[in-house]
């Protein structure tokens, strides 16, 4: 007898109902029971669309219009209720805070529990057994707020798996995780899958930590298609991800570099499973052909923080800091949620009082200096540019501080057309924001605060949930301010590749100390620091360990120089 | 803001009791006292609260602020009562004894005197309930006490949603009007008015949007297990009612219908009158 | 209208906490001593607008009995009920507002001060002075002077606030009907 796959989708198309063309278009797609799906594609491409399509909210919460079948779990959604298809799949959302609605984690844990009626006692038998699972146990009590991000997820997790479900779907899970954690999430959602036998599916664009540990299969979509559907081996092999604008992992990019032809046969999905040893020698050839050239950031101090320490009532959030940042320099800060990162910058930018130690702009004392004073010197564009947007019109929103600040009308439309130049904005010159796509809102956020002409940016996650495409159009912006302009750029951050390709050095906090300060190369390759900060090691790493260079660092600086030359090029 | 209403976990005989039966005694007692005007009963409302406090073990001074603010409101309370009514007392008790005279319309009785000190009483007498209520409650436990004591559930769980995301929403909105101020808005006495309001508009409104953003998440999340499934819920922060507990209700209600039958039998209205 | 699923909830309980964290924290000063704006009758009336009287009705009662907690220790019910009456109120614009269309021009700014005018005159001038007296027996003209400076500076805070929050959501609205 032929087993019923988990998810079956036949010539499936949804359009919905606000929108004039189809999000999902003649889909076919068969998921088995037990199998672990990654399913890939590019903002846009409508993979959290198909998502909800398999979990219900497509048609119970979002309503549109569907031809051809789904049938999950034997079911055709459309069908049944969405409190009974959560009997048989769970879903952990993007947004985690969202997804705890409990005032404890034990009590988001047995939500689901609650709603159907499951006794007290009963409640609290199951929520330690999930607990357990999830690796919860120790704080059960605890508040949203007094919860890493990590635990967040974990809670999310349980709060799913506390139903028995068969099927789990993955939203984006790496999406608001520290590097380390992120591992950690893969590597507990794999010990379920494989326990279980649960069927497990994973939307995400961060492939190569997805590839951390195996998946059955890849799905790429590409506007509202699937456009490919195949193991991973031979999806990694293949150019797709270069047609459809997906990042490869690391490593193969670097195999790429040393002119190594990638194929199936090298078990290339997973850095533990691909073939080095018979490409050592082209790897070495490459790595020793040409010099390194990195060049140095020189100029005189913009900002210097010196002997920084602050405290919230008794808990000290920053334990004396101190490091001084040169003219033009673009670098990153780093550590897990609740180093001290964000703390700092708002410290910097006056948000927060009443720290020891000084904080200097180009050698003055900044502390008597007012937030909007500060604001002349260093601009702080926030994560979400929804939280800066206030205005209509993109015009009156760069012109906002200008006019705040008593400018005259002439000076401001000088100042501000000139911006909106720079930041490539000049074309929507009449467009509402609210028409603009969330890449564009962000260069939108940041003309405002660069029309002010600071001297420094300090940019809070600037590519947080962007695909390939559009962080790579943010970050080469921000790379030309700084070249170009000449300002200083402090992004705070989470991203190891941005921290690999686009800054050149690295601080690195950990439970308010700073643990490093030095290349940014040099910090990834450092297994101490790695550790602390909660970050990964790049997978570079990992080759130049296997093929005996001595020193791993060097072969990122080889790395990121021969980007540098090829941008160059360009 | 990160911890509610900083309540902390202790071990006395009021933290231990259910939510529930401290509701129905919090209830209770906020009843009574808004039902009579009989400093007697008022009395007795007092002594229990400042024993309720005493066992509970709650210092005074961690209140302080509170009662700076409890204080200055009935102070202001007390002088705007006298301004605007000053023979209000003589006309509720229906006898003059006057105590002094500053003019004509601002005559001291003790009439006015005793009615504005038995305010005072009840102002007083119902706030230490509230302040123990909220001190010695695990905000979880307030959702599930108000589902049991018959409000509907989906109403108990939109406030134990509102005390979810209090925290958060006060620090984004901390945030956003510090990154705002960095644009230089500002909230000062400093503009014009019509300035000024344009100014606080700015500082709420990416508040209010990405507010608005948080509700298709956040309902996605719990339909997605099941809310509203049944016409009922079960809550993980109830218990079985203990001794203790029974005792408290039936003490508290015991005191509310007490003090219905004095104002009904002994005052025949809920004034007490010592004038007559 | 009067229908409170998920969404509805959800709206609500997030339109309360905004509601206590700007009744406690944004107050706008007045020329007049003593007397602010409250910013919070105007998210009050915005939710109510969009998710409906009940929605409204427990922003107001909800937020403003938890803010009273927090600043006074207890909460002042008289005022608290009035607060919930005047959110229930706002709501009943709904009937004639589709705030998710994207529409919102001179007649509905019209139909909606007016709602919330009528709706803070009901709560402050009616319902607040007559629970006062009920329950603490305050004097007559006392309270009905402080019910009607509440009720011009509300309504103010209201018109003025609530008007331009409609406006800017209505505009955020028109394009969702036309994306590509």
């Amino acid at each position: 007898m032929k087993q019923e796959p988990a998810v079956g989708f036949s010539d499936f198309t949804f359009k919905y109902f606000a929108q004039s063309k189809p999000t999902l278009k003649n889909i076919n797609l068969t998921i088995n029971k037990g199998e672990k799906i990654l399913i890939i594609g590019p903002s846009g491409s409508g993979k959290s669309t198909l998502g909800n399509c398999i979990n219900g909210l497509i048609p119970h919460s979002y309503k549109g219009k569907i031809e051809g079948s789904l049938l999950v779990a034997g079911k055709n959604p459309s069908a049944l209720k969405i409190s009974d298809l959560s009997k048989s799949i769970g879903t952990v959302l993007q947004d985690t805070d969202g997804q705890f609605v409990g005032l404890s984690v034990v009590e988001d844990i047995v939500f689901a529990l609650e709603n159907d009626l499951v006794p007290t006692p009963e409640l609290k038998r199951r929520a330690a057994e999930v607990a357990e699972l999830v690796g919860l146990g120790s704080v059960l009590k605890n508040s949203p707020q007094e919860v890493s991000g990590g635990q967040k997820q974990r809670t999310s997790l349980g709060g799913v798996l506390v139903d028995d479900v068969d099927i789990l779907l993955f939203d984006e899970p790496l999406a608001n995780l520290d590097p380390a954690t992120g591992k950690k999430a893969m590597e507990l959602i794999d010990d379920i899958h494989r326990k279980s036998g649960k069927t497990v599916i994973i939307i995400e664009h961060r492939i190569e930590d997805v590839l951390h540990r195996d998946v059955d299969r890849i799905v790429l979509m590409h506007e509202g298609e699937i456009v490919a559907d195949m193991a991973p081996h031979d999806m990694i092999a293949s150019d797709l991800f270069f047609r459809f604008g997906i990042r490869e992992p690391l490593y193969v990019t670097l195999l790429k570099y040393a002119g190594i032809n990638i194929t199936p046969e090298m078990n290339p999905a997973y850095m533990s499973s691909i073939d080095i040893d018979s490409h050592k020698e082209e790897i070495l050839r490459w790595y020793r052909a040409e010099e390194i050239d990195l060049p140095e950031a020189k100029g005189d101090e913009t900002l210097g923080v010196k002997n920084l320490t602050f405290a919230y009532t008794s808990r000290k959030i920053l334990k004396d800091i101190n490091f001084s940042i040169k003219k033009g320099e673009m670098l990153a800060i780093v550590g897990r949620n609740g180093a001290g990162k964000s703390t700092l910058s708002k410290l910097i930018c006056g948000f927060e009082k009443g720290h020891s130690g000084e904080i200097l702009f180009n050698g003055e004392n900044a502390g008597s200096r007012s937030i909007a004073e500060r604001a002349t010197v260093v601009g702080y564009v926030m994560q979400n540019p929804n939280h800066m947007i206030t205005e209509h019109r993109i015009f009156d929103e760069i012109a906002l501080g200008l006019r705040l600040r008593g400018i005259g009308d002439e000076e401001i439309a000088e100042r501000v057309e000139k911006t909106m130049r720079i930041c490539g904005l000049e074309r929507f010159m009449k467009w509402p924001i609210s028409a603009l796509s969330y890449g564009q809102k962000k260069r939108v956020t940041i003309a405002s605060i660069l029309v002010l002409e600071p001297e420094i940016l300090i940019l809070d996650e600037p590519t947080a949930g962007q695909d390939y495409r559009h962080y790579t159009e943010i970050m080469e912006f921000l790379k030309e301010l700084n070249r170009e302009l000449g300002i200083t750029i402090i992004l705070i951050t989470h991203d190891m590749h941005l921290m690999m390709e686009y800054t050149k050095r690295s601080i690195v906090l950990s439970e308010g100390e700073l643990i490093a300060d030095t290349d940014s190369s040099d910090v990834l390759t450092n297994v101490d620091i790695v550790e602390k900060g909660s970050l990964k090691e790049t997978s570079i790493y990992h080759i130049a360990r296997h093929i005996g260079i001595e020193n791993p660092k060097s072969l990122v600086d080889r790395f990121i120089s021969h980007e540098a030359s090829l941008r160059r090029d360009k | 803001m990160k911890k509610l209403f900083n309540y902390n976990e202790a071990d006395s005989f009021v933290h231990n009791l259910c939510g529930v039966s401290k509701l129905i005694g919090f209830l209770a007692m906020t009843f009574t006292v808004m039902l009579t005007f009989d400093v007697r009963v008022i009395g007795v409302v007092m002594v229990l609260a400042v024993l309720t406090f005493r066992v509970s073990g709650i210092k005074l001074r961690d209140l302080k602020v509170v009662l700076y603010y409890i204080s200055f409101f009935v102070t202001l309370n007390f002088i705007m009562t006298f301004i605007f009514d000053p023979g209000y007392g003589v006309r509720l008790y229906g006898t003059e004894h006057v105590l002094f005279a500053i003019t004509e319309r601002y005559t001291m009785t003790e009439e006015q005197l005793f009615y504005q000190l038995t305010k005072i009483s009840k102002y007083a007498a119902t706030i230490p309930f509230g302040l123990l209520f909220f001190l010695t409650t695990h905000p979880s436990e307030f959702a599930a006490s108000m589902n049991r004591i018959g409000l509907h559930y989906k109403v108990a769980y939109t406030v134990s949603l509102t005390l979810r995301y209090l925290p958060d929403i006060y620090s984004e909105y901390q945030i956003i009007s510090k990154a705002q101020q960095a644009r230089g808005l500002e909230m000062s006495k400093k503009q014009k008015l019509g300035k000024r309001i344009k100014e606080y508009f700015k500082m709420i409104f990416p508040l209010i949007m990405s507010s608005l953003d948080r509700i298709n998440n956040i309902s996605d999340a719990m339909d997605l297990r099941g809310f509203a499934k049944h016409n009922k819920r079960t809550w993980y922060h109830t218990r079985k009612l203990s001794r203790d507990d029974i005792m408290v209700i039936i003490f508290t209600v015991t005191i509310f219908a007490g003090s219905v039958a004095v104002t009904i039998f002994i005052n025949h209205g809920r004034f007490w009158n010592p004038f007559i | 209208m009067f229908k409170f699923n998920t969404r509805t909830l959800v709206a609500t309980a997030i339109g309360a906490a905004l509601f206590t964290v700007l009744f406690m924290y944004v107050k706008i000063p007045s020329p007049v001593a003593n007397t602010e704006f409250h910013t919070a009758y105007a998210i009050g009336s915005f939710f109510a607008v969009v998710f409906g009287p009940i929605s409204g009705f427990l922003i107001a009662f909800i937020g403003h009995a938890l803010s009273d907690t927090f600043l006074w220790g207890s909460a002042w019910w008289s005022w608290v009920i009035a607060s919930g009456v005047a959110g229930f109120l706002f709501g009943l614009a709904k009937k004639w507002i589709d705030s998710e269309s994207g529409v919102f021009g001179l007649k509905e700014i019209l139909i909606f001060n007016a709602v919330q005018a009528v709706s803070h005159l009901i709560a402050w001038v009616i319902v607040a002075p007559l629970l006062d007296i009920l329950i603490y027996s305050e004097p007559v003209n006392l309270v009905f002077a402080q019910g009607f400076v509440a009720f011009i500076s509300s309504a103010i805070a209201t018109g003025v606030f609530g008007t331009l929050l409609l406006l800017a959501y209505s505009k955020t609205r028109t394009k969702e009907g036309s994306l590509e």
